[in-house]
Protein backbone atom coordinates (compact mmCIF):
# COMPACT_ATOMS: atom_id res chain seq x y z
CA UNK A 1 0.00 0.00 0.00
CA UNK A 2 2.84 2.31 0.84
CA UNK A 3 4.49 1.61 -2.47
CA UNK A 4 1.29 2.37 -4.34
CA UNK A 5 0.99 5.71 -2.56
CA UNK A 6 4.57 6.54 -3.51
CA UNK A 7 3.93 5.57 -7.12
CA UNK A 8 0.79 7.69 -7.21
CA UNK A 9 2.68 10.57 -5.65
CA UNK A 10 5.42 10.30 -8.26
CA UNK A 11 3.01 11.14 -11.05
CA UNK A 12 0.08 12.86 -9.44
CA UNK A 13 1.48 15.12 -6.76
CA UNK A 14 -1.02 17.98 -7.04
CA UNK A 15 1.16 20.26 -4.98
CA UNK A 16 4.08 19.92 -7.48
CA UNK A 17 1.75 20.44 -10.39
CA UNK A 18 0.18 23.50 -8.86
CA UNK A 19 3.61 24.99 -8.27
CA UNK A 20 4.71 24.43 -11.88
CA UNK A 21 1.45 25.54 -13.47
CA UNK A 22 2.01 29.34 -13.48
CA UNK A 23 5.42 28.99 -15.17
CA UNK A 24 4.01 26.58 -17.71
CA UNK A 25 1.18 28.93 -18.62
CA UNK A 26 3.17 32.15 -18.57
CA UNK A 27 6.51 30.98 -19.94
CA UNK A 28 6.49 27.40 -21.21
CA UNK A 29 3.36 27.43 -23.34
CA UNK A 30 4.10 30.73 -25.15
CA UNK A 31 7.70 29.64 -25.79
CA UNK A 32 6.67 26.25 -27.15
CA UNK A 33 4.13 27.98 -29.39
CA UNK A 34 6.71 30.52 -30.59
CA UNK A 35 9.17 27.77 -31.47
CA UNK A 36 6.59 25.57 -33.21
CA UNK A 37 4.58 28.18 -35.05
CA UNK A 38 7.52 30.12 -36.47
CA UNK A 39 9.27 26.90 -37.48
CA UNK A 40 6.05 25.61 -39.03
CA UNK A 41 5.64 28.77 -41.09
CA UNK A 42 9.24 28.79 -42.29
CA UNK A 43 9.24 25.01 -42.83
CA UNK A 44 6.05 25.16 -44.88
CA UNK A 45 7.25 27.96 -47.14
CA UNK A 46 10.70 26.41 -47.64
CA UNK A 47 9.13 22.96 -47.94
CA UNK A 48 6.96 24.26 -50.77
CA UNK A 49 10.03 25.61 -52.55
CA UNK A 50 11.87 22.35 -51.91
CA UNK A 51 8.97 20.37 -53.37
CA UNK A 52 8.93 22.59 -56.45
CA UNK A 53 12.65 22.10 -56.88
CA UNK A 54 12.23 18.37 -56.31
CA UNK A 55 9.62 18.08 -59.05
CA UNK A 56 11.38 20.45 -61.41
CA UNK A 57 12.24 19.47 -64.96
CA UNK A 58 15.79 20.67 -64.37
CA UNK A 59 18.29 18.26 -62.92
CA UNK A 60 20.30 21.07 -61.30
CA UNK A 61 17.25 21.88 -59.17
CA UNK A 62 16.10 18.31 -58.50
CA UNK A 63 19.51 17.08 -57.43
CA UNK A 64 20.22 19.63 -54.65
CA UNK A 65 16.65 19.15 -53.39
CA UNK A 66 17.29 15.43 -53.14
CA UNK A 67 20.55 15.90 -51.25
CA UNK A 68 19.00 18.42 -48.87
CA UNK A 69 16.11 16.10 -48.09
CA UNK A 70 18.37 13.10 -47.55
CA UNK A 71 20.58 15.00 -45.12
CA UNK A 72 18.00 16.73 -42.96
CA UNK A 73 15.59 13.82 -42.94
CA UNK A 74 18.35 11.37 -42.23
CA UNK A 75 19.94 13.12 -39.25
CA UNK A 76 18.50 12.77 -35.74
CA UNK A 77 16.76 16.04 -34.89
CA UNK A 78 18.94 16.55 -31.83
CA UNK A 79 22.12 16.28 -33.93
CA UNK A 80 20.88 18.93 -36.34
CA UNK A 81 19.81 21.18 -33.47
CA UNK A 82 23.17 20.89 -31.72
CA UNK A 83 25.22 21.26 -34.92
CA UNK A 84 23.37 24.42 -35.87
CA UNK A 85 22.57 25.79 -32.42
CA UNK A 86 26.03 25.26 -30.96
CA UNK A 87 28.07 25.23 -34.15
CA UNK A 88 26.77 28.58 -35.34
CA UNK A 89 26.42 30.16 -31.88
CA UNK A 90 29.50 32.36 -32.36
CA UNK A 91 27.94 33.94 -35.41
CA UNK A 92 24.59 34.07 -33.65
CA UNK A 93 26.15 35.82 -30.68
CA UNK A 94 27.33 38.65 -32.92
CA UNK A 95 23.98 39.05 -34.66
CA UNK A 96 21.40 38.68 -31.88
CA UNK A 97 23.31 38.06 -28.68
CA UNK A 98 23.11 35.04 -26.38
CA UNK A 99 19.60 34.00 -27.38
CA UNK A 100 19.38 30.34 -28.50
CA UNK A 101 15.95 30.82 -30.09
CA UNK A 102 16.90 32.08 -33.56
CA UNK A 103 19.27 29.17 -34.15
CA UNK A 104 16.87 26.73 -32.51
CA UNK A 105 14.08 27.92 -34.79
CA UNK A 106 16.44 27.76 -37.76
CA UNK A 107 17.34 24.15 -36.98
CA UNK A 108 13.70 23.13 -36.41
CA UNK A 109 12.70 24.90 -39.65
CA UNK A 110 15.39 23.17 -41.69
CA UNK A 111 14.29 19.78 -40.37
CA UNK A 112 10.61 20.56 -40.98
CA UNK A 113 11.47 21.77 -44.50
CA UNK A 114 12.88 18.36 -45.41
CA UNK A 115 9.81 16.46 -44.22
CA UNK A 116 7.22 18.93 -45.48
CA UNK A 117 9.05 19.15 -48.81
CA UNK A 118 8.75 15.39 -49.18
CA UNK A 119 5.06 15.51 -48.27
CA UNK A 120 4.32 18.22 -50.82
CA UNK A 121 6.46 16.52 -53.46
CA UNK A 122 4.59 13.24 -53.13
CA UNK A 123 1.30 15.15 -53.36
CA UNK A 124 2.32 17.02 -56.48
CA UNK A 125 3.57 13.85 -58.14
CA UNK A 126 0.36 11.99 -57.33
CA UNK A 127 -1.67 14.32 -59.57
CA UNK A 128 -2.80 12.62 -62.77
CA UNK A 129 -0.35 13.53 -65.59
CA UNK A 130 -3.41 14.21 -67.74
CA UNK A 131 -3.94 17.37 -65.68
CA UNK A 132 -0.63 18.79 -66.86
CA UNK A 133 -1.28 17.71 -70.43
CA UNK A 134 -4.78 19.18 -70.34
CA UNK A 135 -3.44 22.48 -68.99
CA UNK A 136 -0.63 22.66 -71.53
CA UNK A 137 -3.11 21.92 -74.33
CA UNK A 138 -5.09 25.01 -73.32
CA UNK A 139 -1.98 27.16 -73.70
CA UNK A 140 -0.70 27.34 -70.13
CA UNK A 141 3.07 27.42 -69.80
CA UNK A 142 4.65 24.66 -67.73
CA UNK A 143 5.09 26.91 -64.70
CA UNK A 144 1.58 28.39 -64.94
CA UNK A 145 0.11 24.89 -65.21
CA UNK A 146 2.08 23.78 -62.14
CA UNK A 147 1.13 26.83 -60.07
CA UNK A 148 -2.53 27.09 -61.05
CA UNK A 149 -3.55 23.49 -61.57
CA UNK A 150 -1.12 20.83 -60.40
CA UNK A 151 0.23 22.17 -57.10
CA UNK A 152 -3.17 23.20 -55.65
CA UNK A 153 -4.47 19.68 -56.30
CA UNK A 154 -1.34 18.00 -54.96
CA UNK A 155 -1.26 20.03 -51.74
CA UNK A 156 -4.91 19.36 -51.02
CA UNK A 157 -4.28 15.63 -51.02
CA UNK A 158 -1.46 15.73 -48.50
CA UNK A 159 -2.93 18.18 -45.99
CA UNK A 160 -3.39 15.39 -43.40
CA UNK A 161 0.29 14.42 -43.69
CA UNK A 162 1.22 18.09 -43.39
CA UNK A 163 -0.73 18.47 -40.14
CA UNK A 164 1.01 15.35 -38.84
CA UNK A 165 4.28 17.11 -39.48
CA UNK A 166 3.12 20.10 -37.44
CA UNK A 167 2.43 17.72 -34.56
CA UNK A 168 5.95 16.33 -34.86
CA UNK A 169 7.26 19.88 -34.84
CA UNK A 170 5.48 20.74 -31.59
CA UNK A 171 7.07 17.70 -29.96
CA UNK A 172 10.51 18.34 -31.44
CA UNK A 173 10.48 21.93 -30.18
CA UNK A 174 11.32 20.45 -26.76
CA UNK A 175 14.78 19.56 -28.11
CA UNK A 176 15.98 23.17 -28.09
CA UNK A 177 16.60 22.73 -24.37
CA UNK A 178 19.88 21.15 -25.50
CA UNK A 179 21.03 24.63 -26.48
CA UNK A 180 20.77 25.88 -22.90
CA UNK A 181 17.84 28.09 -21.95
CA UNK A 182 17.68 30.98 -19.49
CA UNK A 183 14.74 30.89 -17.04
CA UNK A 184 12.48 32.99 -19.24
CA UNK A 185 13.39 31.04 -22.38
CA UNK A 186 12.32 27.67 -21.07
CA UNK A 187 9.58 25.86 -22.97
CA UNK A 188 7.07 23.33 -21.62
CA UNK A 189 9.40 20.38 -21.36
CA UNK A 190 12.22 22.26 -19.67
CA UNK A 191 9.92 23.79 -17.06
CA UNK A 192 8.42 20.39 -16.31
CA UNK A 193 11.85 18.82 -16.14
CA UNK A 194 13.24 21.52 -13.83
CA UNK A 195 10.26 21.30 -11.51
CA UNK A 196 10.53 17.53 -11.47
CA UNK A 197 14.17 17.78 -10.48
CA UNK A 198 13.37 20.27 -7.69
CA UNK A 199 10.42 18.40 -6.23
CA UNK A 200 11.82 14.90 -6.61
CA UNK A 201 8.67 13.64 -8.38
CA UNK A 202 7.62 13.53 -12.01
CA UNK A 203 4.27 15.26 -11.61
CA UNK A 204 5.36 18.53 -13.21
CA UNK A 205 6.79 16.61 -16.18
CA UNK A 206 3.48 14.79 -16.47
CA UNK A 207 1.77 18.16 -16.48
CA UNK A 208 4.07 19.25 -19.32
CA UNK A 209 3.05 16.07 -21.13
CA UNK A 210 -0.60 17.02 -20.67
CA UNK A 211 0.11 20.44 -22.17
CA UNK A 212 1.65 18.75 -25.24
CA UNK A 213 -1.38 16.50 -25.57
CA UNK A 214 -3.70 19.49 -25.32
CA UNK A 215 -1.84 20.96 -28.30
CA UNK A 216 -1.39 17.81 -30.39
CA UNK A 217 -4.55 15.77 -29.82
CA UNK A 218 -6.90 18.40 -31.29
CA UNK A 219 -4.55 18.62 -34.27
CA UNK A 220 -4.70 14.83 -34.65
CA UNK A 221 -8.45 15.02 -34.72
CA UNK A 222 -8.29 17.90 -37.13
CA UNK A 223 -6.23 15.65 -39.44
CA UNK A 224 -8.85 12.94 -39.19
CA UNK A 225 -11.56 15.49 -39.91
CA UNK A 226 -9.74 16.82 -42.98
CA UNK A 227 -8.97 13.30 -44.14
CA UNK A 228 -12.58 12.28 -43.70
CA UNK A 229 -13.78 15.32 -45.58
CA UNK A 230 -11.47 14.61 -48.50
CA UNK A 231 -12.54 10.97 -48.63
CA UNK A 232 -16.20 11.82 -48.37
CA UNK A 233 -15.88 14.35 -51.11
CA UNK A 234 -14.46 11.62 -53.27
CA UNK A 235 -17.21 9.22 -52.35
CA UNK A 236 -20.06 11.56 -53.17
CA UNK A 237 -18.32 12.45 -56.39
CA UNK A 238 -18.52 8.87 -57.61
CA UNK A 239 -21.84 8.10 -55.98
CA UNK A 240 -25.26 8.22 -57.56
CA UNK A 241 -26.51 11.62 -58.73
CA UNK A 242 -29.29 13.30 -56.86
CA UNK A 243 -32.86 13.16 -58.10
CA UNK A 244 -33.03 16.34 -60.15
CA UNK A 245 -29.75 15.45 -61.81
CA UNK A 246 -31.26 12.15 -62.91
CA UNK A 247 -34.15 13.98 -64.53
CA UNK A 248 -31.81 16.43 -66.19
CA UNK A 249 -29.55 13.84 -67.75
CA UNK A 250 -32.22 11.31 -68.57
CA UNK A 251 -30.50 8.43 -70.28
CA UNK A 252 -27.09 9.33 -68.94
CA UNK A 253 -25.59 7.71 -65.87
CA UNK A 254 -22.45 8.92 -64.19
CA UNK A 255 -19.27 6.97 -64.80
CA UNK A 256 -18.33 4.79 -61.85
CA UNK A 257 -15.01 6.59 -61.64
CA UNK A 258 -13.17 9.27 -63.52
CA UNK A 259 -9.44 9.43 -63.92
CA UNK A 260 -9.40 11.94 -61.11
CA UNK A 261 -11.85 10.05 -58.99
CA UNK A 262 -9.90 6.81 -58.92
CA UNK A 263 -6.74 8.44 -57.63
CA UNK B 1 -28.47 27.09 -98.70
CA UNK B 2 -25.75 27.52 -101.29
CA UNK B 3 -22.20 26.45 -100.65
CA UNK B 4 -21.15 30.09 -100.51
CA UNK B 5 -23.72 30.97 -97.88
CA UNK B 6 -22.67 27.95 -95.89
CA UNK B 7 -19.08 29.09 -96.17
CA UNK B 8 -19.78 32.62 -94.99
CA UNK B 9 -21.85 31.42 -92.07
CA UNK B 10 -19.00 29.16 -91.04
CA UNK B 11 -16.61 32.04 -90.99
CA UNK B 12 -18.80 33.88 -88.57
CA UNK B 13 -18.97 30.90 -86.23
CA UNK B 14 -15.29 29.93 -86.16
CA UNK B 15 -12.15 31.48 -87.50
CA UNK B 16 -10.81 28.09 -88.49
CA UNK B 17 -7.85 27.53 -90.76
CA UNK B 18 -6.45 24.71 -92.86
CA UNK B 19 -4.13 22.18 -91.30
CA UNK B 20 -1.43 20.05 -92.85
CA UNK B 21 1.30 17.80 -91.55
CA UNK B 22 4.36 16.96 -93.60
CA UNK B 23 6.43 13.84 -93.12
CA UNK B 24 6.08 13.65 -89.32
CA UNK B 25 8.62 11.32 -87.76
CA UNK B 26 8.91 10.39 -84.11
CA UNK B 27 10.78 7.66 -82.28
CA UNK B 28 10.84 6.78 -78.58
CA UNK B 29 14.25 5.13 -78.39
CA UNK B 30 14.21 2.27 -80.87
CA UNK B 31 10.45 2.39 -81.16
CA UNK B 32 9.64 4.31 -84.33
CA UNK B 33 6.13 5.47 -83.53
CA UNK B 34 5.56 7.76 -86.50
CA UNK B 35 7.28 7.16 -89.81
CA UNK B 36 6.41 10.01 -92.09
CA UNK B 37 2.77 10.97 -91.61
CA UNK B 38 1.16 13.41 -94.05
CA UNK B 39 -2.27 14.86 -93.47
CA UNK B 40 -4.21 17.58 -95.25
CA UNK B 41 -7.35 19.08 -93.78
CA UNK B 42 -8.92 21.98 -95.59
CA UNK B 43 -10.29 24.89 -93.63
CA UNK B 44 -13.56 23.93 -91.97
CA UNK B 45 -13.21 20.24 -92.78
CA UNK B 46 -13.03 17.22 -90.53
CA UNK B 47 -10.45 14.46 -90.76
CA UNK B 48 -10.86 11.21 -88.87
CA UNK B 49 -7.81 9.17 -88.01
CA UNK B 50 -8.55 5.48 -87.57
CA UNK B 51 -6.32 2.50 -86.99
CA UNK B 52 -5.48 -0.30 -84.59
CA UNK B 53 -4.32 0.36 -81.01
CA UNK B 54 -0.67 1.34 -80.89
CA UNK B 55 -0.67 2.56 -84.47
CA UNK B 56 0.48 6.02 -83.30
CA UNK B 57 -2.85 7.87 -83.68
CA UNK B 58 -2.80 9.66 -80.33
CA UNK B 59 0.91 10.40 -80.59
CA UNK B 60 0.39 11.84 -84.04
CA UNK B 61 -2.36 14.10 -82.72
CA UNK B 62 0.00 15.39 -80.00
CA UNK B 63 2.64 16.33 -82.53
CA UNK B 64 0.14 18.67 -84.18
CA UNK B 65 -0.05 20.97 -81.13
CA UNK B 66 3.48 20.05 -80.09
CA UNK B 67 2.54 18.42 -76.81
CA UNK B 68 5.09 16.00 -78.24
CA UNK B 69 7.79 17.49 -80.45
CA UNK B 70 8.27 15.50 -83.65
CA UNK B 71 11.82 14.42 -84.50
CA UNK B 72 11.32 15.49 -88.07
CA UNK B 73 8.62 16.98 -90.23
CA UNK B 74 6.43 20.04 -90.16
CA UNK B 75 2.95 21.13 -89.19
CA UNK B 76 1.31 23.89 -91.22
CA UNK B 77 -1.57 26.02 -90.02
CA UNK B 78 -3.04 28.05 -92.85
CA UNK B 79 0.06 27.11 -94.83
CA UNK B 80 2.48 28.48 -92.23
CA UNK B 81 4.84 26.27 -90.26
CA UNK B 82 4.12 26.13 -86.53
CA UNK B 83 7.59 25.00 -85.56
CA UNK B 84 8.93 28.55 -85.27
CA UNK B 85 6.07 29.64 -83.06
CA UNK B 86 5.90 29.73 -79.31
CA UNK B 87 4.29 26.36 -78.42
CA UNK B 88 2.08 27.97 -75.76
CA UNK B 89 0.69 30.43 -78.31
CA UNK B 90 0.21 27.60 -80.79
CA UNK B 91 -1.79 25.56 -78.29
CA UNK B 92 -4.20 28.43 -77.73
CA UNK B 93 -4.99 28.24 -81.42
CA UNK B 94 -5.30 24.46 -81.46
CA UNK B 95 -7.92 23.17 -79.05
CA UNK B 96 -7.66 19.63 -77.79
CA UNK B 97 -10.11 17.26 -76.16
CA UNK B 98 -8.90 14.15 -74.35
CA UNK B 99 -10.21 10.69 -73.67
CA UNK B 100 -10.09 11.36 -69.91
CA UNK B 101 -11.51 14.92 -70.23
CA UNK B 102 -8.76 16.36 -68.01
CA UNK B 103 -11.08 18.84 -66.36
CA UNK B 104 -9.70 20.35 -63.18
CA UNK B 105 -11.44 18.36 -60.43
CA UNK B 106 -10.78 20.89 -57.67
CA UNK B 107 -12.78 23.71 -59.25
CA UNK B 108 -16.35 23.92 -60.44
CA UNK B 109 -17.34 23.87 -64.09
CA UNK B 110 -17.54 27.65 -64.41
CA UNK B 111 -14.06 28.13 -62.96
CA UNK B 112 -12.71 25.39 -65.22
CA UNK B 113 -13.67 27.60 -68.14
CA UNK B 114 -12.82 30.91 -66.54
CA UNK B 115 -9.27 30.01 -65.49
CA UNK B 116 -7.82 29.83 -69.01
CA UNK B 117 -10.03 32.71 -70.17
CA UNK B 118 -8.61 34.93 -67.47
CA UNK B 119 -5.04 33.73 -67.47
CA UNK B 120 -4.49 33.07 -71.16
CA UNK B 121 -6.99 35.20 -73.02
CA UNK B 122 -6.52 37.83 -70.27
CA UNK B 123 -10.22 38.64 -70.00
CA UNK B 124 -11.55 40.50 -66.99
CA UNK B 125 -13.50 38.48 -64.43
CA UNK B 126 -16.81 39.73 -65.81
CA UNK B 127 -15.91 39.08 -69.43
CA UNK B 128 -14.55 35.66 -68.60
CA UNK B 129 -17.67 34.68 -66.72
CA UNK B 130 -19.89 35.90 -69.51
CA UNK B 131 -17.88 33.98 -72.11
CA UNK B 132 -17.76 30.85 -69.94
CA UNK B 133 -21.51 30.86 -69.39
CA UNK B 134 -22.06 31.44 -73.09
CA UNK B 135 -19.91 28.45 -74.02
CA UNK B 136 -21.65 26.26 -71.44
CA UNK B 137 -24.95 27.24 -72.93
CA UNK B 138 -23.77 26.18 -76.38
CA UNK B 139 -23.05 22.67 -75.10
CA UNK B 140 -26.31 22.58 -73.13
CA UNK B 141 -24.80 22.66 -69.66
CA UNK B 142 -25.48 26.19 -68.45
CA UNK B 143 -27.20 24.77 -65.37
CA UNK B 144 -24.04 22.86 -64.36
CA UNK B 145 -21.85 25.95 -63.94
CA UNK B 146 -21.67 25.53 -60.16
CA UNK B 147 -21.02 21.76 -60.13
CA UNK B 148 -17.70 20.08 -59.63
CA UNK B 149 -16.66 17.95 -62.64
CA UNK B 150 -16.79 14.83 -60.47
CA UNK B 151 -20.51 15.34 -59.96
CA UNK B 152 -21.21 15.21 -63.68
CA UNK B 153 -21.62 12.19 -65.90
CA UNK B 154 -18.77 11.34 -68.26
CA UNK B 155 -20.75 12.69 -71.19
CA UNK B 156 -21.35 15.98 -69.42
CA UNK B 157 -17.70 16.22 -68.42
CA UNK B 158 -16.62 15.74 -72.00
CA UNK B 159 -19.04 18.43 -73.17
CA UNK B 160 -17.59 20.79 -70.56
CA UNK B 161 -14.11 19.93 -71.83
CA UNK B 162 -15.20 20.77 -75.36
CA UNK B 163 -16.71 24.06 -74.15
CA UNK B 164 -13.48 24.88 -72.32
CA UNK B 165 -11.44 24.25 -75.46
CA UNK B 166 -13.84 26.27 -77.64
CA UNK B 167 -13.74 29.18 -75.21
CA UNK B 168 -10.14 29.73 -76.27
CA UNK B 169 -11.43 30.42 -79.81
CA UNK B 170 -9.25 27.79 -81.47
CA UNK B 171 -8.66 27.68 -85.22
CA UNK B 172 -8.40 23.90 -85.19
CA UNK B 173 -9.76 21.27 -82.80
CA UNK B 174 -8.14 17.94 -82.02
CA UNK B 175 -10.12 15.08 -80.47
CA UNK B 176 -8.22 12.20 -78.94
CA UNK B 177 -10.64 9.28 -78.59
CA UNK B 178 -13.08 11.69 -77.00
CA UNK B 179 -15.75 9.05 -76.44
CA UNK B 180 -13.61 6.02 -75.56
CA UNK B 181 -13.91 6.49 -71.81
CA UNK B 182 -17.67 6.98 -71.90
CA UNK B 183 -20.40 4.49 -71.10
CA UNK B 184 -22.09 3.45 -74.34
CA UNK B 185 -25.26 5.43 -73.69
CA UNK B 186 -23.29 8.66 -73.25
CA UNK B 187 -21.36 8.41 -76.51
CA UNK B 188 -24.11 9.70 -78.74
CA UNK B 189 -24.47 13.11 -77.09
CA UNK B 190 -20.77 13.87 -77.39
CA UNK B 191 -20.56 12.63 -80.97
CA UNK B 192 -23.53 14.75 -82.01
CA UNK B 193 -21.88 17.80 -80.44
CA UNK B 194 -18.72 17.02 -82.41
CA UNK B 195 -20.74 16.57 -85.59
CA UNK B 196 -22.36 19.97 -84.95
CA UNK B 197 -18.96 21.60 -84.65
CA UNK B 198 -17.92 19.95 -87.86
CA UNK B 199 -21.02 21.25 -89.63
CA UNK B 200 -20.44 24.73 -88.26
CA UNK B 201 -17.08 24.82 -89.97
CA UNK B 202 -14.51 23.95 -87.34
CA UNK B 203 -11.37 22.38 -88.76
CA UNK B 204 -11.09 19.11 -86.86
CA UNK B 205 -8.80 16.14 -86.54
CA UNK B 206 -10.59 13.31 -84.79
CA UNK B 207 -8.86 10.17 -83.55
CA UNK B 208 -11.68 7.74 -83.05
CA UNK B 209 -12.84 4.16 -82.83
CA UNK B 210 -16.35 5.23 -83.79
CA UNK B 211 -16.50 4.08 -87.40
CA UNK B 212 -20.07 5.35 -87.75
CA UNK B 213 -18.93 8.86 -86.85
CA UNK B 214 -15.93 8.63 -89.18
CA UNK B 215 -18.17 7.61 -92.03
CA UNK B 216 -20.87 10.24 -91.47
CA UNK B 217 -19.13 13.30 -90.11
CA UNK B 218 -15.72 13.33 -91.74
CA UNK B 219 -14.58 14.74 -95.05
CA UNK B 220 -11.43 12.68 -95.10
CA UNK B 221 -10.43 9.50 -93.31
CA UNK B 222 -6.85 8.49 -92.65
CA UNK B 223 -5.95 4.92 -91.82
CA UNK B 224 -2.83 4.87 -89.67
CA UNK B 225 -0.96 1.63 -89.07
CA UNK B 226 2.47 1.18 -87.52
CA UNK B 227 3.18 4.89 -87.77
CA UNK B 228 2.35 5.19 -91.45
CA UNK B 229 -0.72 6.69 -93.09
CA UNK B 230 -1.43 3.57 -95.12
CA UNK B 231 -4.45 4.94 -96.90
CA UNK B 232 -6.51 8.09 -96.88
CA UNK B 233 -9.47 9.46 -98.77
CA UNK B 234 -13.14 10.34 -98.50
CA UNK B 235 -15.07 8.09 -96.12
CA UNK B 236 -17.01 6.32 -98.89
CA UNK B 237 -13.74 5.30 -100.50
CA UNK B 238 -12.10 4.18 -97.24
CA UNK B 239 -15.04 2.21 -95.92
CA UNK B 240 -16.59 0.88 -99.11
CA UNK B 241 -13.63 0.38 -101.40
CA UNK B 242 -10.44 0.06 -99.36
CA UNK B 243 -7.33 -0.57 -101.45
CA UNK B 244 -4.82 -1.93 -98.98
CA UNK B 245 -5.09 -5.40 -97.43
CA UNK B 246 -4.23 -3.95 -94.00
CA UNK B 247 -7.15 -1.55 -94.06
CA UNK B 248 -9.46 -4.31 -95.30
CA UNK B 249 -8.28 -6.50 -92.44
CA UNK B 250 -8.75 -3.67 -89.91
CA UNK B 251 -12.25 -2.90 -91.12
CA UNK B 252 -13.27 -6.54 -91.02
CA UNK B 253 -11.96 -6.67 -87.42
CA UNK B 254 -13.85 -3.61 -86.18
CA UNK B 255 -17.05 -3.56 -88.20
Amino acid sequence: MDQLTTLWDTFFNWQSMRQALPDMLKTGLPNTLILSIISALIGTVLGMLLAMAGTSRHRWLRWPARVYTDIFRGLPAVVTILLIGVGLSQIGMKVWGPNPYPLGILALSLIATAYIGEIFRSGIQSVDPGQLEGSRALGFSYSAAMLLVIIPQGIRRVLPAWVNQLIALIKDSSLVYFLGLAAGQRELFRIGQDAAANTGNESALLLAGIFYLVLTVPLTHFVNFVDHRLRQGRRTRTGPPNADEVLMVAGETPLPATSEGTK
Amino acid sequence: MTEEQRQSEQEETFSSVSLATRDIHLAFGDNRVLRGVDLDVEKGRTACVIGPSGSGKSTFLRTINRLIEPDKGDVLLDGVSVLDRDPDRLRQQVGMVFQQFNLFPHMNVLRNLMLPLRRIRKLSADEAEQEARHQLELVGLADKAGSRPGHLSGGQQQRVAIARALAMRPQVMLFDEATSALDPELVKGVLSLMADLSKQGMTMVVVTHEMGFAREASDVVVFLDQGVAVESGPPEKIFDAPDSPRLRQFLSDVL
